[in-house]
């Protein structure tokens, strides 16, 4: 880690002195032009005054994720800091649920803001230090190998979804380096090729009913808490299952029974914390085809889990 | 190291801040009698100093009278491979931890994320001569040679300080170890990872007996990890233990085997007014250390550090303010992880004084009677051997004073996050990155 300096770090997250107590209350900061109520802040049309809030609540949380997944995986990771910060993703998606603001989020997308880049540079600072860092010491042995797009879609497990997938699974796979810059691309490719709306899903639709807005809210509640649980279970999956203590009676052990070691590394690789310095979160979200299906644990194959359990993590972001 | 004016404008500074990562000092421990100081590093070494006794006539202002030069040093821990996990196993020595002094020799528990290692520390003066059947280098003697028979003597000889590996305790531990605390009886003494507290026999190292454990029956619901524990001073029944969300469990061993149950719990109650997102995170204890007397604990969360009665669990009894002006920072400090680094904090010999490092080389020592503080600056630039130290300031407003630093110069890669007391002279050992800073209060070197 480089030396320090605060001051550039504080201007990259839009905040002067950071996470102040008052920052936190809504309403009291930060008037925009309230001209009819109308925003002219282009990053969340439609928000109020506590849009400032929520942007840096929002950020706080894709940092906290990214610092999730992002991992040494030559020593095993500090337990009690991903516990911290598992704590601190939970209670910001508890408050999130809790004023609804998974809607905010959701119109931000529908307008193809630029909040994904915002992100990208709060991710770009984390990621530089990292960068060095992440090691390709697990080399992915399943058809992510060189990260070649022809490849990626030729393995099996992944024919079903569509070309724009493949970006994800170039994340997925541990090979830094070029592979990433790959990634990038496909992901500029598909950004211009998606549609903003496409993502979105059923939140996007009922926004004009009001009462299928708090079902949704609902359900979002239960999903995100469920999921949630679902990808911190992913994180400290990871431990459980390096400590082997379950041992053959782990469900995803079973899945393993018949591969080798090595596969076994790759698995921990992939559930739910992986590599993926250049790639913010919303970045992954946009490449992410509309038409993804259900999640299906019981599919045999260990990358089809991991795209799901990532979906999942996104959906968490957005909500739908 | 300061920059000469005769020297060409050689920019030396890269060199002044390259640091070997093996040499990070990751512990300091005095031993029961402060003759010894013992530091570990990353590289899995051990350095132990010994004090120069002192010399009695009055010379004390000159030369090395009480000063700690190195007595030994030894590979305590190797780097390891966790063949299951494929994961490397860090040598860096967490903790150690002196035995209580039995003979000539000493004994010290050090460890490292998985295995705690027992070492004897044994001095070497003396050595046979006058073998019959051996030369003075130790060749066989010719027998045809050997006209009488002598019994060998021994002589002296150059001191030479042994340390050898007595136990190995290994295997106890899934998750790394943060913790070790010799029992007051002598016999026992605990480890702590970041989800169980084993206790070992120091003569049995196949077995030991798990007397605290917080693992959950499934691991989404984690959200909480021990991050420090200690036994009683006194009550060899007794030990604490601190959590991630702030949270001191005193246990009884006599309750049961088991001692998931607390005796009791130390908490403060969270004040709504200063909650926020990282609220949690600062709460959470680093280092936890009974008083000598046995009466108080002394705990190090991120901001503050506080002193606790054990007849009082709804709250500490005093709280002191180490680096508040960092508390706008948190965010920042959250983004470059600064925000999990793990204070020590100390008591000294009469429990009237407790220190704990900060940031930009410096450390705070608090008085307890006056309830002031003062920072202090360990870094060799400013301070010369046998100098004063000079308090430092960092300026949060008000009137600037010469010297003062402000908040965002700070140096947060310099951290003192290892120190410790003497336990009974006012000789204080301050761990920086790679340096060992060794302070004596001459004025007052014993406490009144």
């Amino acid at each position: 880690m480089s030396a320090c300096t605060l001051v550039s770090v504080s201007t990259v997250l839009g905040c002067h002195s950071c996470f102040r107590v008052d920052m936190f209350s809504k309403g009291t900061k930060r008037k925009f032009s309230d001209d009819g109520g109308e925003m002219s802040d282009e990053s969340l049309g439609g928000a109020n005054v506590s849009s400032s809030y929520n942007l840096q609540r929002q950020s706080l949380l894709d940092m906290s994720l990214i610092k999730l997944q992002l991992c040494h995986m030559l020593v095993e990771p500090n337990l009690c800091r991903s516990v911290l910060i598992a704590n601190t993703v939970r209670q910001i998606q508890e408050e999130m649920t809790h004023d609804g603001s998974w809607q905010a989020v959701t119109e931000a997308f529908c307008n193809g803001s630029q909040s994904p880049s915002e992100r990208l540079v709060a991710t770009e600072v984390l990621c530089r230090s990292r960068e060095q860092d992440a090691e390709p010491k697990l080399f992915s042995v399943i058809s992510y190998e060189g990260c070649r797009e022809e490849e990626v879609v030729a393995d099996e497990t992944l024919c079903s979804v569509s070309v724009s997938d493949a970006a994800s699974n170039v994340c997925l796979s541990e090979s830094v380096g070029h592979c990433w810059e790959t990634g990038e691309l496909r992901v500029v490719e598909s950004d211009e090729e998606t549609s903003e709306g496409s993502r979105l899903g059923p939140g996007d639709d009922d926004d004009d009913d009001e009462d299928d807005e708090d079902e949704d809210e609902v359900d979002e509640e239960e999903e995100s808490s469920r999921e949630d649980s679902k990808s911190m279970g992913q994180v400290f999956g990871t431990f459980e299952i390096k400590n082997g203590s379950s041992g053959p009676d782990s469900a995803l052990e079973e899945l393993f029974s018949d591969v080798d070691a090595s596969y076994y590394d790759l698995d921990t690789m992939l559930t739910g914390i992986q590599s993926a310095p250049k790639m913010g979160p919303y970045d992954l979200l946009d490449s992410l085809a509309p038409s993804h299906g259900p999640p299906s644990l019981g599919s045999p194959s260990n990358c089809r889990s991991d795209l799901n359990e990532l979906d999942h993590i996104m959906e968490i972001i957005v909500g739908s | 190291m300061g920059e000469d004016s005769e020297s060409p404008k050689i920019n030396h500074s890269f060199l002044r801040d390259y640091v070997t990562e093996a040499d990070v000092i990751s512990t300091v421990e005095f031993n029961q009698t402060g003759d010894l100081l013992a530091t570990g590093d990353r590289g899995g070494r051990v350095v132990i100093f010994q004090r120069e006794p002192e010399d009695k006539g009055g010379r004390e202002e000159l030369g090395d009278a009480g000063e700690y030069n190195v007595y030994s040093t030894f590979q305590s821990h190797e780097p390891d491979f966790d063949y299951l996990k494929s994961l490397e196993i860090e040598e860096k020595i967490n903790k150690i931890r002196w035995l209580p002094q039995q003979n000539a020799a000493h004994f010290l528990l050090s460890t490292n994320d998985k295995t705690i290692k027992l070492w004897k520390v044994s001095e070497r003066d003396r050595r046979p001569e006058g073998y019959n059947l051996k030369d003075e280098e130790g060749r066989l003697k010719d027998i045809s040679t050997v006209t009488s028979l002598q019994v060998p003597v021994l002589k002296p000889a150059d001191l030479m300080v042994e340390v050898r590996p007595r136990r190995v305790f290994a295997n106890g531990h899934t998750y790394h170890v943060n913790s070790i605390s010799v029992n007051s009886d002598g016999e026992t003494y605990l480890s702590a990872d970041d989800l169980r507290i084993n206790m070992w026999h120091l003569a049995i190292t196949d077995r030991s007996f798990n007397i605290v454990d917080i693992k959950p029956a499934n691991m989404e619901d984690l959200t909480e990890v021990i991050t420090a524990s200690e036994f009683h001073p006194k009550h060899c029944h007794l030990f604490v233990y601190s959590s991630s969300k702030g949270t001191l469990r005193l246990c009884d061993m006599r309750a049961s085997a088991l001692c998931d149950k607390h005796s009791k719990i130390f908490e403060e109650p969270e004040d709504p007014g200063n909650r926020s997102f990282f609220s949690e995170i600062i709460s959470s204890v680093s280092d936890v250390k009974f008083s000598h007397s046995g009466r108080y604990l002394l705990t190090r969360d991120y901001l503050t550090t506080k002193v606790w009665d054990l007849n009082m669990e709804k709250g500490p009894i005093e709280t002191y303010q180490v680096h508040d002006y960092l508390r706008s920072k948190l965010c920042s400090l959250y983004e470059n992880d600064c925000i999990f680094d793990k204070f020590e904090c100390v008591w000294n010999s009469t429990d009237s004084v407790i220190m704990t490092g900060t940031y930009n080389s410096f450390f705070r020592m608090f008085d307890r009677e006056a309830g002031r503080g003062v920072t202090l600056e360990a870094w060799r630039e400013s301070s010369k051997p046998r100098a004063v130290l000079r308090t430092r300031r960092v300026y949060t407003g008000g009137r600037r004073r010469r010297g003062d630093v402000g908040v965002d110069s700070l140096d947060f890669t310099k951290k003192i996050l290892h120190m410790a007391w003497h336990p009974a002279e006012n000789i204080i050992a301050i761990a920086t990155t790679n340096n060992l800073y060794i302070f004596q209060d001459r004025v007052h070197p014993e406490n009144q």
